[in-house]
């Protein structure tokens, strides 16, 4: 920019740009609360299961912890980012798709390459095991 | 693990010793002393001619997206110049190292070369020049007066310059990294590399990575929200569409890279153990998650340049683009599949068939989008009325080129091929070709093709023309070597070798960079002789190439504003429906204009980074405290800036545009 010079002035007939319209919902009271009851609910769960501990074993406490804790994120993504297939023009939801498409395609990848790296690769350390 | 015992730290200095400087080397001495003297140069010469102030003012803290796009190419060019030394280097020592020579580099010296050439040509060269293509280009494409966040796109610039200054300090400051432009463990690690080698490698490339991420999200937002009206997504050029998907990638796979490198900083820093060879840790996960980040990596790179060729091909063939919606798909869908085939750089790490099938075959799938894009720049340019200037020349070299180095590409997707042809010069022949071949040729299209827009005047074309053939063959002859020595089993990274009958085949490489070398300093001679004659290559129409897109509506260079009126766009060629259409530019009714203000944090914010990163790399404890406290004041300092905005009087822009309808109607 070279004309510094012209600092403020000329305010008049300028144009007002990127006021933008919210175009996302902003939530009530009630649905504040009703995120917030929720989120507390799907919190205490886990935590009783593990405080407990003799409900479930241990890979079942793991999965249930797991499964709430995959609730928990929807909650918050509903009532408190007001997430919506209409918000911003369905941006929001596209940008969410395809997040979810590459963290499930990188975690599932990474898992199915590590099993089989593991498998193959790791030194056994128990001489039994050895083909 | 930060051994004290093993590192002396000086409570002042760290490790930072005499010792640290590499005196005892004569080729770096030798380097260090060029540089200061140029740099010497370089100052005293900005000083007479009193240019620091308006450097600083009118160009190190701009805001405007022009500005900053030419000062990524300027980042971009000076880098190159690097890695290229770099490359020169390598190819000398591997020509005359037979026989029982060891050259004239020890190990020691060449490993830190392939590392710096590989990670320079990358990050700070391919990137910055595709960041500054897509930062120049995309607003004036999309008809928008700025990016969404013009602060942030300057600081972004600065960090990556941060990071380009560390990896320059540890030519001279201590050693850069031996392992390799990716730093596999468990070599990186503190263990095998007690050195500052990969710290340096750490912070400069997390400093860049910073300001990458950051204009990504930049650039997305000023795609998703600023187009101008009418420009639904499916009337946006094809360059836009591939920068909204190159950034995406940015934006989804440079987290990736950041997190890798934490935790591998977290291993060599304070003894975790994520990537050691015990206590659990494992190094086969540091190479699954970098090239989770590495592979999106050459599509960020290749997919802008694709974007080039076919404004290029359309522009210069006076045709609208052969199946715009199909590349608008390819490029989406190349977006996605770029995340499925990450493993093909580790087929033989041990993952067993299934895996790498799986992965094989996703690897071929991709070829098929790619090809697709390869059928239409064929098709745009059949029957067309082609005007081979210097981009479309680089087009169509690309073409030839390319398609030899795609097909070895998915020769090398073959698991039982990769199993033979891993780590050998046919794969560093591969990349090349794509990457030279695909990126380099694509940047220089595009050099070509907007240079007149960013300055007013074209290039030179006879040493174009020189430069282009001698990049073109030196391309060719330096590489095809390099493919038989790897059908052959020479692996990479070799520094000296034992069998004679070799030697030939690096001797010819050799001779392709030479050529290279000519190539770059044509260029840079085009462009010094372009300057000089610029008054005879004036471009007064700002449309010089009879262009289709918005950016050639506007005056060469655009006014700071862009566009003194919002456009309103029909079409996906919308310049060219425009001039069909027998559109008269509005000759009054100019309003002010509000813009953003300039600003120095960016700089600030930048330098202290590198502070901090460097007192990080030496363990100055107290320092890295110091400039770390230093950037949070900083920011928080930068958020009471209201001083963001202002506006362009309406009769400046009167005048600007005043101007511009007397250099139409040709009454200079």
């Amino acid at each position: 920019m070279s004309s510094h010079a012209e600092h403020h002035a000329g305010h008049h007939g300028a144009d007002h740009h990127g006021h933008g319209e919210h175009e996302g919902a902003h939530g009530t009271l009630g649905s504040y609360v009703i995120g917030f009851v929720l989120s507390v609910i799907l919190t205490v769960i886990p935590f009783w299961l593990v405080m407990d501990g003799t409900i479930l074993d241990k890979n079942m406490t793991a999965i249930a912890i797991m499964a709430l804790a995959a609730v928990q994120v929807v909650v918050h993504m509903i009532f408190f980012l007001h997430m919506n297939g209409r918000a911003e023009g369905g941006w929001t939801m596209l940008s969410l798709i395809f997040t979810l498409i590459v963290v499930v395609i990188m975690l599932a990848g990474s898992l199915w390459v590590m099993y089989h790296l593991n498998t193959n690769m790791m030194p056994i350390h128990d001489p039994s095991q050895l083909p | 693990m930060l051994d004290t015992s093993t590192v002396a730290t000086h409570p002042l200095f760290g490790r930072l010793t005499l010792e640290s400087f590499p005196y005892h080397e004569p080729i770096v001495v030798a380097t260090f002393v060029a540089v200061v003297l140029g740099g010497l140069a370089l100052v005293a010469a900005l000083s007479y001619f009193r240019l620091w102030g308006y450097l600083w003012k009118e160009w190190f803290t701009t805001v405007d997206h022009k500005r900053i796009g030419i000062m990524y190419m300027v980042l971009g060019l000076i880098m190159l110049l690097r890695g290229f030394a770099d490359a020169i280097m390598m190819r000398l020592q591997q020509a005359i190292a037979f026989g029982g020579s060891e050259g004239y580099l020890n190990a020691h010296h060449y490993d830190q070369i392939f590392t710096a050439h590989g990670v320079i040509m990358i990050f700070f060269v391919a990137m910055p020049f595709v960041t500054g293509l897509m930062n120049y280009v995309v607003p004036l494409q999309i008809g928008a007066r700025d990016v969404s966040f013009p602060f942030l796109n300057n600081f972004s610039f600065w960090m990556t310059v941060g990071g380009a200054v560390l990896i320059m300090v540890s030519l001279f400051v201590g050693e850069f990294a031996r392992t390799g432009w990716l730093a596999y463990p468990p070599l990186s690690n503190i263990a095998y590399s007690p050195e500052t080698g990969v710290d340096y490698y750490i912070w400069a490339l997390q400093i860049a990575g910073v300001g990458t991420t950051l204009s990504g999200i930049n650039l997305i937002c000023t795609i998703v929200k600023m187009r101008a009206p009418g420009m639904t997504m499916m009337k946006m050029p094809v360059f836009t569409w591939t920068s909204l998907c190159t950034n995406v990638l940015i934006v989804a796979s440079f987290p990736i890279l950041t997190a890798t490198l934490v935790l591998l900083s977290l291993d060599r820093y304070v003894g975790t153990n994520f990537f050691t060879n015990d206590l659990g840790g494992s190094p086969m996960m540091y190479v699954n998650l970098i090239w989770i980040w590495g592979h999106p990596e050459v599509y960020i790179l290749i997919l802008p340049v694709f974007g080039i060729f076919s404004e290029v091909t359309s522009t210069f063939s006076g045709k609208k683009l052969f199946g715009y919606t199909s590349m608008v798909y390819a490029t989406v869908v190349i977006t996605i599949l770029s995340y499925l085939v990450w493993l093909h750089h580790f087929f033989t790490m041990g993952s067993g068939a299934s895996v790498n099938s799986f992965f094989g075959i996703t690897t071929m799938i991709i070829s098929i989008p790619t090809g697709a894009k390869i059928f239409n720049w064929l098709f745009t340019m059949y029957r067309g009325r082609i005007r081979f200037e210097l981009p479309m020349m680089w087009t169509v070299a690309f073409m030839l080129t390319f398609v030899v180095g795609g097909m070895t590409g998915v020769l090398l997707a073959v698991p039982p091929a990769d199993f033979v042809l891993h780590n050998s010069l046919f794969l560093i022949a591969h990349f090349h070709n794509v990457i030279i071949g695909g990126v380099l040729f694509g940047l220089f299209a595009g050099i070509y093709y907007w240079w007149p827009k960013a300055f007013g005047f074209r290039l030179e074309p006879f040493w174009g023309k020189v430069s282009f053939w001698c990049w073109v063959i030196g391309f060719w002859v330096a590489f095809m070597p390099l493919y038989v020595l790897g059908l052959m089993g020479v692996t990479r990274r070799l520094r000296v070798f034992e069998d004679p009958s070799l030697q030939i085949w690096f001797q010819i490489a050799a001779v392709g960079a030479v050529l290279i070398a000519a190539g770059i300093g044509s260029f840079l001679l085009q462009i010094a002789v372009s300057v000089w004659k610029r008054r005879e290559l004036v471009d007064r129409t700002g449309d010089p190439w009879d262009g289709r897109t918005l950016e050639w509506a506007t005056s060469s260079p655009p006014p700071d504003y862009n566009f003194a009126f919002t456009p309103m766009i029909h079409d996906n060629d919308a310049w060219w429906d425009m001039k069909k259409r027998g559109y008269k530019r509005p000759l009054g009714g100019y309003k002010a204009i509000h813009m953003p203000s300039n600003s120095g944090t960016g700089v600030i914010l930048a330098g202290i980074s590198v502070v901090l990163g460097f007192a990080l790399i030496w363990y100055i404890w107290w320092l890295a405290a110091v400039s770390f406290v230093a950037l949070l004041a900083a920011a928080i300092h930068h958020t009471f800036n209201y001083h963001r905005d202002f506006h362009i009087p309406a009769d400046v822009v009167v005048r600007t545009e005043n101007e511009r309808t007397r250099l139409l109607s040709g009454q200079v």
